[in-house]
Order: structure tokens, then C-alpha cells, then sequence
């Protein structure tokens, strides 16, 4: 292994209960789907690619195998979109502050 | 894993992977010698200090809100509008009060030889343990409930899982559903790691070196004690630390006000609900019912106990809080995250009642960024088919409409009445236990911070409504 594969940064998911094994007293939208887990951690099978069965081991050392998500993992959460009825909030509360404006 | 299996085997798990004995504190009923668990930790509140302040956490600043005071009082009653102030939590650490709850299981599980610490939840909580343990050296896994069956994260939940991340933790993400309980259990049996759960006597007494400050402070500040304490209310570990730390500081004629997002009418186990919430904590899904059964947590019993500590609990709408989430930016300067403004949003109008010589303190600010800013949910939000509206907060609906307040006067409160929350725990408490003895009255009394009195009439009507 190259060091750069040693130090590959992946995700993986398993599923860890079928809608069989799940707990009995849950909604059941929820009882319908498996319950899922997704973990990251560095990718021990360097050739694996999405879609393919890998392991990786996590930074507590311990090592899970599941289906490989992403080779390059990266945040999907943001900040969204600006929106105009939280822009006006500020200029608005300003002006009332200075005794114009909001009644 | 069989789950039934796993939580066949929860009080060994628990006792093992807590080092608590907490059969040893039960009483023969129901209850248990509340202070005496308290006290189990061993810690007293100045080694708690001394702690906390070796790992960076706590002293956080207590600051005047002047401009909002100013808002409230220009539309209050002449005379009226408290002096508000809010403790700057996000100046520890990981960037909440969290940083508090966690150091006593750090500092724990590194001075008895654990292995590593493991905390299940998707909150600050996860990000405040992996750091502390990082500064512990010790491993951590957080176990986080993260995404629904279709993949899809809610992004406050991910941003607290890429800071877990960014201290070192593996995080184990789950789909949604309570079996995470039982995957947490399994994980503490295979790991032999020290159970870092929310709810035990060590992260609850971490807490109260806040309320503690915030009294000293706050008479540093103003010459008197608080008023009104206001606390983001969830599982009820904020608002029974914060309180015991007031009353340790002699600030025990505070009024202790919890305040939640209203989610009414959304599920907390539901695949399909899970993303509709555009909170993740300090709503009423968890507010309400951990108020009124306490011991649904993920240890024999839960030191978080907050109707021992209320004196008023109200909520206010997703929109609300987001409003005040920029108004605290644009006229303080404090670009801070949703659980503090939670609270900040109720003291706005609570606030305007009170004579101008009182003072009213927010108990918490937390970071934002990624994920947790209010464009970041209401993206998510409009994306799923929720409205987003200007207007009254009437309009609001949880998972279906998101009214943001067109101004001042629009911000409001809904008070919940604590004798029905009374009550519900009472109902539960009947059915597990059949009859009281004496003890066990006392022990309830004390728990709903009753008279023992109002207790027997209570159990006496829902024993009649039963029988
Ligand atoms: C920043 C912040 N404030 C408040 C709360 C609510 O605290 P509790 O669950 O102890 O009621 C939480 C926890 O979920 C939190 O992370």
C-alpha cells in the first residue's frame, strides 16, 4: 500500500437491523426500512471502489465493513440559500432601535 | 445484533460501563436518595472548578444585551423591561455549555483506566466528549441518529458530527429509530469504554458550575441576583444543573424558566418526521416528555430531573427563534446558534413584564456555522415542501408551516402547565407501581416539587378516572 491509499479517507454503510430484526414498538414508516449506519474512517482494501464491499478503521481503531459510499468524503451540509424574510430582520430592528420606522 | 437480546443484558452494561451502583441508591418503592447519587461522583464543587478550568472550560462571559433591552422596552409598558443579559457559552471549547457536562466523564473514565468514552447522541453533547477526551487523550465513539431511510442528513446533525470528527471520534451514524439505545449498549459491551451518557450524576454536576458563575456574575454585574434564569429545555440536564449551581451560589429566590421549540404534533421515532424539525434539540419532543418521565433515558435513572426545578416552562415557535437568531447578530454583534436563542427568544417577552430594575438571564449562547444557521434548516425546510411565511405565530405549524414574526410585537410565549406534566408523571408512576407507601409519596413530592398532599388527591383522581 502507498502511503497516500494508507491514509485514505472513505465512508461506508451496513445495514445493522433488516425491517425483520427492528424493535417492535416503532412507528411504522420506521419498522418498514432497515436501520442503517454510516462510519468513516481510513480505507484498509485499496483498490475498492464505490458500490464494492471495503473496510476501513475508524480513529478508535476499530475496523467495519460495508459497502464503500464516496473514495473523497466531504461535508454536504452548508449554509443554505440567503433569504428575504431573514434580511429584513436586521435593518428593520435597527430602525425601530432608533425610534423610526416599526410600530 | 438482536436488540431484545442486548437490552436483556442493560443493567450489567449500565452498572460495568457507568461504575454505578444504582440499585445501591433505590429506594424499596420507587425513587432513589437523589442527593446521595448526586453525590456518587465523588467530585465537590470546587474540585469541579479545578477541573473544568484545566481543561479549558467554563468563565465564560456574562453580556448585557443593551440594544434588545432597549427593543423590549420600547414596546412594553411604561416602566417596564427587564435588563437582559446572556452567559456567552460558546466560548468554551467545542462551543456550548456541552464542554461542562462532559470534563466529569473525561476526567472519570481517564482516572479509573477506561479505555475511551463513548457518548450516543446527535447533539453538542457528542462534539463536547470528543473533545474533552482529546484533551484526556482517550478514544471516543458517538453514536449519532443522523439520517433518514433515504439518506438524507439533517444538516444541524452533520455539522455536530463533522466536529465529533474533527476531535477524533468514530462516529457511527444511524438511520433513524430508538434501537440506537440497544447499538450504544452493544458498543459499550464490546468496547469496555466508559459510558458517557447524558444523564448520569457526573454530567449533570458539570452543569453546575454554570448556574454557579452565571449568580456571581450577575450580582458582580448588577448587584443582585437574577430575576428569571431562562434555560433551552430538552432532556432536562441544563435546566437541573443550572439550577442546583444557583442555589449552591444563594441565588435560590431565582425563577427557573425552561423554554423548547414548539415540534408539537411530530414524532421523534418517525422516518418520514425526521427531517420536517428544524431543530434538533431544546424542542418539546424532548422537553416535554423527559419532563414528565425522566427515567426514559439511557441509564436506570436519570439525574436530570427538571420538574424538580422548574417554576414555569413555555414554549415558542421555530420562526421565533429564528428571528431572534438574527436579531442577536445584527444589534449585539453575537452570531450564536439555535438552542440559546431559544431561550433568548421567550426572555425578549418575558422580559417586558418586569420592571426595569430587574434582570433577566439567557443561561447560554452555543457556536454556529455549517448546518446549524437558520438558512441552513430553512433550505432544508422549503426543500421538503414546509412554507415559509412572514407573520404571527399562530400561523406556525410544525413540519408543515415556519412562520417568521414581521416584527417585535409578533414574538410571543405559550405557557405549558406544569401540573399536567405533574400529572403524566403521576399516571406513569400509578401504573408501574400499583400502591405508595410513605416514602415513596415523599420521594414523588419532592421529585414534582409538590406537596405531598397534592400528590395522594392526584393519584386518588386517576386511580377514580382508572378504576
Ligand atoms: C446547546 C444546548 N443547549 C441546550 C440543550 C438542552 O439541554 P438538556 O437536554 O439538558 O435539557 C442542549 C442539548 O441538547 C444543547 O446542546
Amino acid at each position: 500500500m502507498s502511503k497516500q491509499t494508507q491514509w485514505q479517507w472513505v465512508e461506508i454503510e451496513r445495514v445493522l437491523l433488516t425491517p425483520q430484526q427492528r424493535a417492535d414498538h416503532i412507528p411504522d414508516d420506521t419498522k418498514a426500512v432497515p436501520l442503517t449506519m454510516r462510519a468513516a474512517g481510513f480505507l484498509l482494501d485499496a483498490s475498492a471502489a464505490p458500490g464494492d464491499k471495503a473496510r476501513i478503521q475508524t480513529p478508535a481503531g476499530r475496523i467495519w465493513e460495508g459497502t464503500l459510499l464516496h473514495r473523497r468524503v466531504q461535508p454536504s451540509h452548508g449554509f443554505g440559500a440567503f433569504l428575504p424574510e431573514l434580511q429584513a430582520v436586521g435593518p428593520t430592528l435597527r430602525r425601530a432601535l432608533k425610534g423610526d420606522g416599526e410600530h | 445484533m438482536n436488540v431484545a437480546e442486548v437490552l436483556g443484558r442493560k443493567e450489567v452494561i449500565l452498572q460495568d460501563s457507568t461504575g454505578i451502583d444504582y440499585a445501591g441508591y433505590a429506594h424499596r418503592g420507587c425513587g432513589v436518595d437523589y442527593e446521595a447519587l448526586m453525590g456518587c461522583t465523588g467530585y465537590n464543587l470546587d474540585q469541579v472548578f479545578q477541573i473544568q478550568r484545566g481543561m479549558g472550560v467554563g468563565g465564560t462571559p456574562l453580556v448585557e444585551l443593551t440594544n434588545l433591552t432597549a427593543l423590549v422596552r420600547r414596546y412594553a409598558e411604561p416602566g417596564k423591561g427587564a435588563r437582559l443579559f446572556i452567559k456567552d457559552e460558546a466560548a468554551n471549547p467545542s462551543g456550548s455549555f456541552k464542554d461542562r457536562r462532559a470534563s466529569l466523564p473525561g476526567h472519570y473514565a481517564k482516572h479509573r483506566g477506561y479505555p475511551g468514552v463513548l457518548a450516543a447522541t446527535s447533539g453538542n453533547y457528542g462534539a463536547a466528549v470528543a473533545c474533552q477526551a482529546a484533551k484526556c487523550s482517550l478514544p471516543v465513539i458517538v453514536v449519532q441518529e443522523a439520517f433518514d431511510s433515504r439518506g438524507l442528513g439533517q444538516p444541524e446533525i452533520l455539522e455536530k458530527g463533522r466536529r465529533c470528527a474533527a476531535f477524533g471520534a468514530e462516529v457511527m451514524q444511524l438511520s433513524v429509530g430508538p434501537e440506537l439505545f440497544a447499538v450504544a449498549l452493544a458498543t459499550l459491551e464490546e468496547t469496555g469504554y466508559f459510558n458517557g451518557s447524558l444523564y448520569t450524576p457526573f454530567a449533570v454536576q458539570g452543569v453546575e458550575t454554570l448556574g454557579y458563575e452565571l449568580a456571581e456574575q450577575t450580582k458582580a454585574q448588577t448587584g443582585k441576583y437574577p430575576r428569571m434564569v431562562m434555560v433551552t429545555h430538552a432532556g432536562g440536564g441544563n435546566v437541573t444543573g443550572t439550577a442546583r449551581g444557583l442555589r449552591r451560589a444563594g441565588a435560590g429566590n431565582t425563577e427557573i424558566v425552561g423554554v423548547s421549540v414548539d415540534l408539537s404534533g411530530l414524532h421523534m421515532a418517525s422516518d418520514s418526521d425526521f427531517n420536517r424539525k428544524s431543530f434538533t434539540t431544546g424542542h418539546t419532543g424532548f422537553g416535554i416528555p423527559f419532563a414528565s418521565w425522566p427515567d426514559r433515558s439511557d441509564v436506570p435513572f436519570n439525574a436530570a430531573r427538571s420538574l424538580r426545578y422548574l417554576d414555569s416552562y413555555c414554549t415558542v415557535t421555530q420562526g421565533e427563534v429564528f428571528y431572534i437568531t438574527e436579531a442577536l447578530a445584527q444589534l449585539e454583534g453575537l452570531e450564536r446558534g439555535p438552542a440559546g436563542n431559544t431561550s433568548l427568544a421567550a426572555a425578549c417577552v418575558l422580559a417586558a413584564d418586569l420592571d426595569q430594575d430587574e434582570v433577566v438571564v439567557v443561561q447560554e449562547t452555543e457556536y454556529t456555522g455549517a448546518g446549524k444557521h437558520p438558512t441552513a434548516q430553512l433550505a432544508l425546510a422549503r426543500s421538503l415542501g414546509i412554507e415559509i411565511t412572514l407573520g404571527p405565530r399562530n400561523l406556525d405549524k410544525p413540519g408543515e408551516r415556519i412562520a417568521i414574526p414581521e416584527n417585535w410585537q409578533q414574538l410571543g410565549v405559550t405557557p405549558v402547565d406544569l401540573d399536567q406534566l405533574r400529572r403524566s408523571y403521576l399516571r406513569r408512576a400509578a401504573a408501574q407501581q400499583g400502591t405508595f407507601s410513605t416514602a415513596d409519596l415523599d420521594f414523588v413530592a419532592e421529585d414534582l416539587n409538590t406537596k405531598r398532599q397534592w400528590v395522594e388527591e392526584q393519584l386518588h383522581s386517576i386511580g377514580e378516572e382508572d378504576g
